[in-house]
């Protein structure tokens, strides 16, 4: 059997070099979607998607399975998990840094909290930490992000919104 | 009717309104008057499809034919869907579009919460991500309708009008059938008067906000639960459809 001796382990630190391919700062367990690997006669890893609609789902899974390729675990199975549906606050703290440092805001955490939802919320610009920004619209490059300004550097940025 | 039966058409129903209103709205992507509403538009439409790609693949895992995400939206004919009439209407002019989203959503909300709750675990994990999208959606289309209601003279007596010419398709999301009976009996589903009462209460708060009025009820359209459409869905069709019909099993 091919994946004998391969830990569960190994495998999380692999999917962790994965990139997210609509921010590639972010790896998939930064992002959280990762919600488990089996392993047994195959690997079976369970993803869940961000967004119903999110383009980047098939290709995740793509890398995922070409990844486990590489390193020469043939069965692959994908499992695709709705229950309980992600949420921005499963990013992890270093996924927030990253986030932070590429020039996007991380998102509110509680994002289940409705309030969030209605914007009563203070954005912290992600360069000079001002919170004197302004929503500039509340729909950006992604489903995922909104476009904001920071009134005191100037700047514009995006938000990755709660969800 | 049987509780299989009930749950598989329960489902395409979902799907169908989905997947219609997604195509309405994307017919109006490049067409919107101001890029932050080209990227809402679009951006809701998304979501809008990967609901129904979602409610269509366990549709056809439930029938158990065979038959995939693509084969049930471009293979089925006009009478097979079982999208609400409301959706299948022309998009008419932005207040229109603002008037069906308004109409539409705050119905859509209240059955997505409902679903969050029911018995099926697959409809439950898609209602619960499917239903944080919606409360964006539904702020987002609110805050328009009050903007046009609530602007010029002109907007106002427009956005008044759309209202009215939707009102007599709203009937149909809240009059039950067979499939609503059992799917709510079997699944735990929503009871739908209970989804009017607050869907008019929503409504009646939001267009007093607009200084719109609310339409008498009076006859309301009826048929796309069953299949019974309008003649603006095969003209839908023929466009949405035309290349998986012409080149079967098209790929990329």
């Amino acid at each position: 059997m091919v994946t004998l001796g391969i830990s569960r382990e190994q495998i999380l630190e692999w999917l962790g070099r994965i990139a997210d391919p609509e921010i590639p700062v972010l790896t998939i367990t930064d992002l959280g979607i990762v919600r488990g690997v089996t392993v047994g006669d195959d690997v079976v890893v369970e993803l869940t998607p961000t967004y119903s609609g999110c383009p980047a789902t098939e290709v995740i899974e793509q890398s995922v399975i070409d990844t486990l390729h590489e390193h020469g675990i043939e069965s692959v199975r994908i499992e695709r998990v709705l229950s309980p549906p992600w949420t921005t606050d499963w990013i992890s703290p270093e996924g927030r840094d990253k986030l932070r440092d590429y020039g996007i805001a991380p998102p509110a955490e509680g994002g289940s909290k409705r309030e969030l939802l209605h914007g009563a919320h203070a954005i912290a610009c992600p360069r000079c930490t001002s919170t004197n920004t302004a929503v500039v619209s509340e729909f950006g490059s992604t489903a995922c992000k909104a476009s904001y300004k920071c009134n005191d550097c100037l700047e514009p940025f995006e938000y990755f919104k709660c969800l | 009717m049987n509780r299989d039966d009930a749950l598989l058409a329960y489902v395409l129903r979902l799907g169908d309104n989905a997947l219609i209103l997604s195509q309405r709205m994307i017919e109006f992507v490049a067409a919107y008057p101001e890029l932050e509403e080209e990227l809402a538009n679009a951006n809701f439409a998304l979501d809008y499809i990967g609901q129904a790609r979602m409610f269509y693949t366990y549709a056809g895992e439930l029938e158990g034919n065979g038959r995939n995400e693509d084969d049930l939206a471009f293979l089925r004919e006009e009478r097979e869907f079982r999208n609400v009439l409301l959706l299948e209407q022309p998009n008419g002019h932005f207040g229109d579009a603002i008037a069906r989203l308004v109409l539409f959503e705050h119905f859509y909300l209240l059955q997505l919460q409902a679903l969050a709750d029911c018995s099926d675990s697959r409809i439950v994990g898609i209602a619960a991500r499917a239903e944080k999208e919606l409360r964006y959606h539904v702020r987002h289309n609110a805050q328009w309708l009050v903007r046009l209601g609530d602007g010029t003279g002109e907007s106002h007596e427009r956005a008044q009008a759309s209202i009215d010419e939707l009102w007599r398709f709203t009937g149909e999301m809240f009059a039950p059938d067979e499939v609503d009976n059992v799917f709510e009996a079997e699944f735990d589903g929503p009871d739908l008067a209970r989804l009017k009462d607050a869907w008019h209460a929503n409504l009646a708060a939001l267009l007093d906000e607009a200084t719109l009025e609310m339409p008498e009820d009076a006859w309301m359209a009826s048929g796309g639960k069953e299949g019974r459409h309008s003649e603006h869905l095969g003209y839908m069709l023929a466009e949405m459809q035309y290349l998986q019909r012409m080149y079967p099993g098209a790929d990329w």
